[in-house]
Formats: structure tokens, C-alpha cells, sequence
């Protein structure tokens, strides 16, 4: 015993016993393996571009179609009011965290069993594959923000001192993404019912969020806090806060916070309970 | 205690199998799983369904220890678990049950070319895939010329590996892999993939990594090569370890498991399912001098072997073939009933019937031992009938062979009784 405990210091030892119970999350090993998520991330961008005669271009591309398809629609002919905000910048704001929080969804939740091959094979963190995803989609987010600073620059809109509160907005859309797709990712490993459901639920959710319409449309009080409890609500509504200079957040953001880290806790020790079982039933 | 790379105790695994609704795959088997579940806990409250016919043990009660350095075999045959073992030790899949400890970096080799992206270049592979056998990218770095040699893609290595032809592909992916440096390393069957060639070359790297005294357990069906790279070897059959012991017994052992008929073989009709052909076998048999059906004969002797079969259809063509090999797989000869021209002409075409072909082994041919009798029909270079390599073993004593009066073992598959002259040049 004496012995073992030598060799602590030189070698780790590694324990193979079963698994039982919820497990915490080991953010130190997830640290070791970070060159693994960043190749991983890597290829995601790499192989979705790989012979597309546009390549990169089209994260620049989509967003700027559906702005110019939901100015048509909703500003031009529907005349949805925008918060005084040209009609095509008001979606816009919104489109950007919209879409990484959808690709990231719509990525992640078929991770795992995408990359059923490496699971059953080899070892290492489960959550390097849907965290990957994850960040796969912001460097899509990324190169489209350049289409939101052109537009802005278009309608010479210049944001205030709240630009600092980007990179918390960020976060809190891709948190929000992580959080539901660790739970679908983990669920699709089991039931493949996931993943059809998936495109319809981000269509859903996409109408249930503030995108081509203002907040304000949805009557207060009561409904206004259920539909506050749609975290990306918040996320969307601070979006136009940093950027635009709307309302700034209110209680109804706060409910969203709540809600995201309520999602992502669970959807962490849910994605760890399960994490055991995914080379034996994918 | 100090030198002990890697330590496992009664480890089990246990897999739920295929029986239908048992595990819901979709959300409807499992809402109809869970009202069934219910409507029979109202009906028959205690009634379990038996555990044995849902789940099978594939690992039971496993306990061993590899020391540091030291290279270790795993054979069985399929499905005797050892890709179980080696998933539970490389933490693909927990346990079951048991207790295990492993001293040291893991390096796992279940397949070669893991995770490996058509679309990507083999340069963008070799990265990938190093990082996912867990190497750091600094030492990919360090390591890529030497990569880029061994795999001898060359010039190609900016090219989407998707059209690399499968060669090129398969040396690329094991040239990563032989160059992790895992204080452990866990190989499965990725020897037996590949052209000769690849293989002589993954063999000769494997050699290179054991005589680098890196612990390593390597799981094969290529016996010569389990004989070449290991000294100690574990047998597993259907999840429990039968013997561990020096390699060339072990090998022994698993070579004779499962192949203990008593010098006979028979094909039942529905061993013969597949695709139909005319040529059924019915029996195989090993025949002593007297005629009867024996499990060992003698090596002074000589014996009969004999192949019986139906032909459905007439045959033009058709030769039925014997392979005498060794319990380790090598081949002592191959030999065809119709190798004699004449007889090949008098039976250029077999009309259907029932048949029996036949031939002696002299006297003096065999050394003891044990062999393994394959059986082969076909129709040279048109089409193979029918073909088993392990169909029968049997024994050969060596009692009244050449040299017998010396009790020391005589080493070769043939002991054959050879003319000698001794002829005195100087007195």
C-alpha cells in the first residue's frame, strides 16, 4: 500500500471499476484533452466547407438571405413593428445569436452518435464531442458577425458603451445551446426519436423566440413570464441591448439566466450518468 | 507491487441482449414497455423475467496482473470476449463488476485509423487522429516526418485521404498509431487487416515496441504472431480465463479447444445453409489400419483418411482435397484425390451420387502430435464448393517410428523414415 502511494507521484494510476450513480463533472481531465475538443472543433468547420465551391463564405451568405428574406416578409409586407430600429437590422441582431444557438443545437444533439466510431474505439471525456460542436458553431457566428457590423455600418448605427456586454451575451447563447444539447445528444444515443424531433423543435422554438417580432407584442404579465422562461428570450433581448441600445434587461432576462443554468446543471449530470453506457448502447 | 503496470479483479461485464422491447430504442417502445410494464405489475405482481435469457455475462470473474515490460497474449475465439477485455481496459465501457488498476498512459489500438475523415487531407489526418489516440500536438509535431516515412504515402500527404486506395490508407493510419508512446499499450486485431506486405511491417513494429520493454497486450488470431511477440499468454473462452502460461502451450490449448470429436466429423444439413451447391459433405474420417474410425493412430502404421459426400448434381471437373496442418497453423501438405492424371480422366465428370474418396498416409510419415485435418472441394479456378480448415483433429503416436528406441521429442510435423548410408572415408 505504502508502495502505491509512491508511485502516485510518477505514474497516474488509472481505476477501472463500475460506474454508479450521478457523477460530477472532471473539468481537469476535460483541461488535458483540450487539444482533442480543439482538433475535433477543427474538423467540423473543416469537413462542413470541404468541397463547397463558397466555402466559409456561406456563413456569411445565410444569415444575409434570411434577413433580406424576413425584411420582405415581416418589416416590408407585414409591417411587424422593429423598436424605431431599420427592420432588417432588428432580425439581424436577432438572427446572429438565433443561428449559433440553432447550429449548435442541431450539431450537437447528433454528436454522439455521429462519432460512434470514436466512442466505441478509444477513450477519453465524452463532453469534448457535443462541447465541440458547440464551438464548431461559433466560428460560423463569428465570421457572420462581420454581415451585422456591415448592416449596422449601413444604417450608421453605432453601439454605446453596452458593446461591452457582448461577450457575456455570447456565452450565454452557447451555454444555452450546451445546455439543451447535452441533453439531446445524450438522449439521441438511446432513442434516435431525437434526432427527427430536432429540426421541428428549433423550428418551434425559433417562432417562440423574439426573432421577427419585438417583445412587446407578447401581452404582459402572466404570458410575458412564461415566455421569458425560453432562455433564449433573454439571450435575444440582450442582444438588441448591446448592440441596438433596446430595453435594457429586465426581470424577464433574469428568469432566462435561471433557467439556462437550471438546463445546464441538469443536462451535465444527466450527460454524465448516462456518458458510461454510450459505447455499449450507441 | 512496484513493477506492476496493470491489475484487474473478478472484472465482469454484462450486456443486455437483443430481445425485442427489452430495451426500448425508440421513445414508442419505450412508452409501450413502460404501460406493459405496468399492466403486468397489476396481473402477475412478482413474476421476473429470467435475467439469463435478457443478459449475457461476456467477461466473468477476470483477475490477472501484467507486470512492467512485460508482453502479454490474449487469444479465444470470437466472441469469447477479449474485445470486451480490452474496451474495459482502455475505459471504453465500465465494468460490470469488479476492480481494476492500471499503472501508468493507456494507449488503445481497437482498430486502426480511428476517427480518420475521408474529406480530410493525410496531413489533417495524422493530427486528428494522433490527438484522438490521445497524443499532444507538440509531439505530433516532433513525430510527423517520421510518420509521413513509415506510412510511405509521400507526396500524396496533402491529398483528401478519400482517394487514397485502401493500402495507402490502412499504412497511413497504423504509421500514427505505432508511433504513440503510451506506457501501456492495448492492440487489438489490427494486425489482420492489409497485404502481406503491411503486415510484415506491423509485425516488425510491434516487435520493435515489445523489445522496447513498453508493457503491451495483444490480442490476435495470427498465432505465429502471438508465438513471435509473447512469452506469456492468457486463453479466454466464453468470458472466463481458461489457463494463462507460457505462449506456446496457451496457443496449444486454444488451438485444441473445441476440437475434441473423436476422429470423426459430421456435417449436419443445417451446418451446410448459405448458398446451395452440389458438392454436401457428410463426413470426414481418420481410419486406422484395420478400418476402424479412431481418434489417434500410429505413426509406424500408417492410416486412412477419408472424405464422404453427396453430389447433387453431376460435376465436371470436381476435386476434393485434404490440408494436413499442425495445431499451430502451419500446413504439412495439401493433396488432392485427382492429382493422379489418370485418375483425374477416369473421373472428368462425377454424376451424382454418393461418394467416397480415400487416401493412405504411409508408414513412417507423421511425427507425434497433434494435427488438424481441413477439407476443401472445388472446381480448379472456376468455383469453390466447399471448404473447412478446422474440421477434424487427431493424434499421432509416435510408437515404432523411425528413431523411436531414443525417447527424446523429435522436432518438425514429419518424422519419415529416410534411407541413410554411413560410409567410413579414413579409417
Amino acid at each position: 500500500m505504502q508502495n502505491s502511494r509512491q508511485r502516485n507521484n510518477q505514474t497516474p494510476i488509472i481505476y477501472l471499476k463500475p460506474s454508479t450513480g450521478w457523477l460530477s463533472v472532471n473539468f481537469q481531465e476535460l483541461w488535458r484533452y483540450r487539444e482533442l475538443i480543439y482538433f475535433l472543433t477543427w474538423r467540423d468547420i473543416k469537413v462542413r466547407y470541404k468541397q463547397a465551391a463558397l466555402g466559409i463564405f456561406w456563413a456569411i451568405l445565410q444569415p444575409l438571405l434570411t434577413m433580406t428574406i424576413f425584411a420582405l416578409i415581416f418589416g416590408f409586407l407585414l409591417k411587424i413593428p422593429s423598436e424605431n430600429v431599420p427592420y432588417p437590422l432588428f432580425s439581424l441582431t436577432a438572427l446572429l445569436p438565433w443561428q449559433l444557438f440553432a447550429t449548435a443545437l442541431q450539431r450537437s444533439s447528433i454528436s454522439l452518435v455521429g462519432n460512434a466510431n470514436l466512442i466505441t474505439k478509444v477513450y477519453f471525456p465524452r463532453l469534448a464531442i457535443p462541447l465541440s460542436s458547440v464551438f464548431a458553431a461559433l466560428v460560423d457566428f463569428g465570421v457572420s458577425f462581420i454581415v451585422l457590423l456591415g448592416v449596422m455600418a449601413y444604417y450608421r448605427f453605432w453601439p454605446g458603451l453596452n458593446i461591452l456586454w457582448l461577450l457575456p451575451m455570447i456565452l450565454l447563447s452557447l451555454l444555452t445551446a450546451l445546455s439543451v444539447g447535452l441533453w439531446l445528444s445524450a438522449l439521441n444515443v438511446q432513442y434516435r426519436d431525437v434526432q427527427h424531433m430536432v429540426p421541428f423543435i428549433i423550428q418551434v422554438w425559433m417562432y417562440a423566440s423574439p426573432i421577427v417580432y419585438p417583445i412587446e407584442t407578447i401581452p404582459e404579465g402572466i404570458w410575458r413570464w412564461l415566455y421569458s422562461l425560453n432562455p433564449m428570450t433573454g439571450v435575444i433581448q440582450g442582444f438588441r441591448w448591446v448592440l441596438l441600445g433596446a430595453a435594457p434587461p429586465d426581470l424577464t432576462f433574469l428568469i432566462s439566466v435561471v433557467v439556462v443554468i437550471v438546463l445546464l446543471f441538469s443536462g451535465l449530470f444527466y450527460f454524465r450518468r448516462m456518458e458510461k453506457t454510450f459505447a455499449d448502447i450507441v | 507491487m512496484s513493477d506492476l503496470a496493470l491489475r484487474v479483479e473478478n472484472i465482469s461485464k454484462q450486456y443486455r441482449i437483443g430481445v425485442v422491447q427489452d430495451r426500448p430504442d425508440t421513445l414508442r417502445d419505450l412508452l409501450v414497455s413502460r404501460v406493459g410494464r405496468i399492466r403486468h405489475w397489476f396481473s402477475c405482481k412478482g413474476q421476473r423475467r429470467d435475467e439469463n435469457l435478457t443478459h449475457i455475462w461476456a467477461l466473468k470473474n477476470i483477475s490477472f496482473e501484467v507486470k512492467r515490460g512485460q508482453v502479454l497474449g490474449i487469444v479465444g475465439r470470437n466472441g469469447a470476449g477479449k474485445s470486451t477485455l480490452l474496451k474495459i481496459l482502455s475505459r471504453v465501457t465500465d465494468p460490470t463488476e469488479g476492480y481494476g488498476e492500471i499503472h501508468g498512459r493507456v494507449g488503445s489500438l481497437l482498430e486502426v485509423g480511428t476517427g480518420f475523415h475521408p474529406e480530410l487531407s493525410g496531413r489533417e489526418n495524422i493530427y486528428l487522429n494522433g490527438a484522438i489516440l490521445g497524443m499532444r500536438r507538440e509531439e505530433i509535431d516532433r513525430k510527423f516526418d517520421e510518420i509521413v516515412a513509415f506510412s510511405e504515402v509521400g507526396k500524396f500527404i496533402d491529398t483528401p485521404v478519400k482517394r487514397f486506395s485502401s493500402g495507402m490508407y490502412l499504412r497511413l493510419a497504423f504509421a500514427v498509431a505505432a508511433h504513440l508512446d503510451p506506457e501501456i499499450l492495448v492492440v487489438d486485431e489490427v494486425l489482420a487487416v492489409g497485404d502481406a506486405e503491411f503486415q510484415r511491417k506491423c509485425l516488425g513494429k510491434m516487435n520493435d515496441v515489445a523489445q522496447e520493454g513498453r508493457t503491451v497486450l495483444f490480442v490476435s488470431h495470427n498465432m505465429s504472431a502471438i508465438l513471435r511477440l509473447t512469452q506469456e499468454t492468457i486463453v479466454l473462452d466464453e468470458g472466463r480465463i481458461v489457463m494463462r502460461g507460457p505462449t506456446p502451450e496457451a496457443v496449444d490449448t486454444y488451438l485444441n479447444m473445441g476440437l475434441t470429436k473423436q476422429g470423426e466429423r459430421f456435417w449436419a444439413s443445417s451446418e451446410l445453409s448459405g448458398k446451395p451447391t452440389p458438392f454436401q459433405p457428410v463426413a470426414l474420417r481418420v481410419l486406422n489400419r484395420t478400418g476402424n474410425v479412431v481418434d489417434t493412430v500410429n505413426a509406424g502404421e500408417g492410416f486412412s483418411i477419408e472424405v464422404e459426400y453427396n453430389l447433387t448434381d453431376d460435376i465436371t471437373g470436381l476435386r476434393v482435397g485434404l490440408y494436413l496442418l499442425t495445431t499451430r497453423g502451419e500446413y504439412v501438405f495439401t493433396s488432392f484425390d485427382v492429382d493422379d492424371p489418370a485418375l483425374y480422366d477416369s473421373f472428368s465428370t462425377r454424376k451424382a451420387g454418393h461418394y467416397v474418396s480415400r487416401c493412405d498416409i504411409p508408414p513412417n510419415l507423421m511425427n507425434e502430435g497433434r494435427f488438424v485435418l481441413g477439407v476443401n472441394a472445388s472446381i480448379y479456378r472456376i468455383r469453390r464448393l466447399f471448404q473447412e480448415d478446422k474440421a477434424l483433429t487427431f493424434t499421432v503416436d509416435a510408437t515404432g517410428a523411425p528413431g523411436s528406441q531414443w525417447p527424446e521429442k523429435r522436432l518438425g510435423p514429419v518424422r519419415p523414415k529416410l534411407e541413410w548410408k554411413i560410409e567410413t572415408i579414413e579409417k
